[in-house]
């Protein structure tokens, strides 16, 4: 049997997963939800046909996008994620023992309800007793919170559809007002690949730069993402990503992970010429 | 008759398909002549802007399809005729006034008109009667006219043709339409509405009066504002007492012959689904509007207004309008206006001294709202000041020396701003938006009136009307001081 997923990066390349069979399908107030299994990277959510995590692949981005502010922020106990609907955030971050509250605010219900009952892999960690979801519009929450976080986790989807208020302006604001004075915001922040991702890309990191006093951009290989090469944002208010990193104490809490290490980390920073060039492009 | 036909679209359909090789104007050929044209807005676009024919009626003279478009809408509106508008609203109520009086008769109507009326009376050389409609001190908004100073207008000025009232005003401030229509049919008088802002009135429920429906004689309604047909359409109403045949006359003065088939399908789709769904769409509409007015009064330091205004001039509130006064964060309206533009790319309708207007429509979506609401906060927290020093607007009464025709048409001089104290003005001066005139043709200019031009001017307001685009200079009468 041929059958196929395949999502467009552009109208001239597209990406394909074999399928073995289709798990769930169904159309939320917000999204069309789909979740399938497939020889190469197992089982895989997609929204609106864009495809969101894989079971082979999703620990990079979940641990990449958790392990580098939390190897920064030391004392962060306080956190939101908004977005995040897989659970992937949250099973890192239940990692930490000094986390004592996380917030989840995902738009959705119905991506947590089906990724508990067919992504244990990564929603597995929901019930822990530190997570309190909020079924709420991100940019809606953000508003009412003031200096309440140690550190935002933004894991949303692309710029486009339910996840477009969460690249703008108003919505990075809304993050720093709802940080604590020494907070921490981490944003996945798009490809910088095909023309499209890049300039949201590039939208997304002029926000927040004039958003943060403190902002840099750092990678990662996600083979599953659109050119497989994909980049996170880390925007603070007082702590330096490399310049406040204690690798020491991070390897001393003994967290074992797949592609996050504390030399990574420190690398991660280190752009290609292409991309500081993007980035410089917007910084004013 | 069949609310769910729409006999323009109907036709253009059977037209489409009949295949009719095109040897009239308009001369793209269904675009073909015009290939980056037709890339830009589409096939089914382009081939659809077509001439007047026989199947397809002509709007100078319907007698088919577009006369049945006109029918549906007149029994849609609750008018007895209704005439398919393309020169936008403007046209419908520049029909109105000129179709009720002409040279030297009088028309009793509100200073906060839109231009479009004003410039009728430029047209016809018609007298303006103005009535103050009183000014909300706090939000420096003008409000609507009270039946007391209505009655003292047309018992000092019996012989005036007609009553002009805006149902309800940009901000969605309603005047008692009822009584002054009841008021002027007393006094032989017609009454006018402007309902460039209400044509949802027609369509939805718990919202304030609309024309046709309280017995006025004429109304202008916006179908390409709030009822979602293409930008320039517009429907023009009339009701019993009015002679369709001579409004017809009147309409075809200024009316272009090559009426577009984009605009006219535009209105016919348009009013099919209010028709049909229009009290489904206007219940969403209110609803997303008070929940952003909730969220916003939320905030703190703005003020989004709605019924609580509601007094004796102010009969009546229209909740879609989203309102909102700015002062009390140390802003000018004009300022959030831009701000919210430059810095987090999201336009609004306007935004004057005192307070901006987001327009809320049928295409909202919920998302947006939150990032409308959002970016005011976060204007709040990062923009905040002191406001000692803003001026809010005040009614600034007109001193009509002569009538807007003869200051038009007279021998006129240009002079530094600063220098015009005093003199008359031969030409309007206006923000736009809103398009409410500061000073029309043929009222004296006093020192109040140059100090507003001037602050609205550094405040970034659009400023409009004048011969100079820059503003440093007017043209007054040049024999009369």
């Amino acid at each position: 049997m041929e059958l196929w997923f395949s999502e467009r990066y552009t109208p001239n390349a597209q990406f394909s997963i074999r399928v073995d069979k289709q798990i769930f399908s169904t159309q939320s107030e917000f999204q069309r939800i789909d979740i399938f299994d497939s020889p190469e990277f197992g089982r895989f959510l997609a929204l609106d046909g864009y495809l969101m995590c894989t079971e082979k692949d999703e620990f990079i981005y979940h641990e990449m996008i958790v392990h580098v502010p939390m190897a920064v922020h030391k004392n962060a106990r306080k956190i939101l994620v908004i977005g995040g609907g897989d659970g992937g955030v949250v099973r890192e971050l239940v990692r930490y023992d000094r986390v004592e509250t996380i917030h989840l605010v995902e738009i959705d219900p119905e991506v947590v309800q089906a990724c508990k009952n067919y992504m244990p892999f990564t929603a597995g960690w929901l019930n822990d007793p530190r997570v309190t979801i909020f079924y709420e519009d991100g940019l809606k929450y953000i508003r009412r919170q003031v200096e309440e976080y140690d550190l935002i986790i933004v894991d949303s989807t692309d710029p486009f559809g339910p996840g477009e208020g969460l690249f703008t302006k108003e919505f990075y604001g809304n993050c720093f007002k709802a940080l604590k004075e020494d907070g921490v915001m981490v944003n996945q922040h798009e490809s910088p690949f095909y023309e499209n991702d890049a300039v949201a890309m590039q939208r997304a990191h002029k926000r927040i730069v004039q958003s943060f006093p403190i902002s840099r951009v750092y990678q990662a290989h996600i083979p599953s993402y659109s050119s497989g090469h994909w980049l996170f944002g880390f925007a603070s208010k007082k702590l330096h990503p490399l310049r406040d990193f204690d690798p020491e104490a991070w390897k001393a809490l003994n967290i074992k992970t797949r592609y996050y290490t504390t030399v990574l980390h420190t690398g991660c920073f280190a752009l290609p010429a292409y991309v500081e060039e993007l980035l410089r492009e917007v910084e004013e | 008759m069949d609310q769910s036909r729409a006999p323009i679209y109907e036709a253009l359909e059977q037209f489409r398909k009949a295949r009719v090789v095109p040897f009239d104007v308009p001369g793209h050929k269904r675009g073909r002549g015009n290939p980056e044209l037709t890339r830009f807005l589409g096939e089914q676009c382009v081939s659809i802007d077509v001439n007047s024919m026989k199947p397809l009626d002509n709007l100078c003279h319907p007698v088919s399809v577009i006369k049945e478009a006109e029918e549906l809408a007149a029994e849609a509106f609750g008018a007895s005729h209704a005439f398919l508008m393309v020169g936008g609203t403007t046209s419908a109520v520049q029909s109105m006034v000129l179709s009720t009086c002409k040279k030297g008769e009088k028309l009793i109507l509100p200073r906060n008109v839109h231009r479009s009326v004003i410039n009728a009376l430029v047209l016809n050389g018609a007298q303006p009667v103005y009535i103050n409609p009183e000014t909300d001190k706090r939000l420096g908004i003008s409000l609507g006219m009270r039946l007391s100073e209505v009655e003292k207008a047309v018992k000092a000025n019996p012989d005036a043709k007609a009553i002009l009232v805006n149902n309800p005003t940009y901000y969605g401030i309603c005047s008692d339409l009822r009584g002054i229509v009841e008021l002027a049919h007393q006094h032989g008088m017609l009454v006018l509405a402007d309902e460039a802002h209400g044509t949802h009135f027609y369509f939805g429920e718990g919202l304030p009066d609309a024309a046709m429906h309280v017995g006025a004689d004429m109304a202008a309604v916006s179908m390409h504002k709030s009822g979602g047909s293409l930008s320039q359409s517009s429907f023009l109403l009339t009701g019993p007492a009015v002679n369709a045949g001579y409004v017809r006359q009147v309409i075809n003065l200024t009316q272009t012959t090559s009426g577009s088939y984009l605009l006219m399908s535009s209105l016919d789709i348009s009013r099919r689904n209010l028709a049909l769904r229009g009290k489904e769409v206007f219940r969403k509409v209110v609803e997303m509007a008070e929940y952003a007015r909730s969220e916003i009064n939320d905030i703190g330091g703005y003020y989004a207004y709605s019924r609580e205004l509601i007094s004796d001039a102010v009969h009546d509130f229209d909740v879609t309008k989203l309102s909102v006064h700015t002062l009390d964060i140390g802003l000018a309206g004009i300022e959030v206006y831009d701000i919210l533009r430059d810095e987090y790319d999201i336009q609004i309708e306007f935004g004057d001294l005192g307070n901006i207007l987001a327009y809320i429509s049928i295409g909202d979506r919920q998302r947006d709202l939150e990032r409308l609401v959002s970016a005011l906060a976060e204007i709040r927290r990062k923009y905040q000041r002191d406001k000692t020093g803003l001026m809010n607007q005040e009614y600034i009464d007109p001193q009509v020396v002569v009538t807007p025709q003869q200051a038009f048409y007279a021998e006129k001089e240009s002079l530094p701003l600063r220098e015009t104290l005093g003199r008359v003005s031969s030409e309007f001066v206006m923000c736009y938006p809103p398009g409410i005139p500061i000073l029309a043709p043929g009222e004296r200019i006093t020192s109040k009136i140059i100090d507003y031009i001037e602050y609205a001017g550094e405040k970034g307001c659009f400023i409009t009307g004048p011969e100079d685009p820059e503003i440093k200079h007017l043209n007054v009468l040049k024999n009369l001081g």
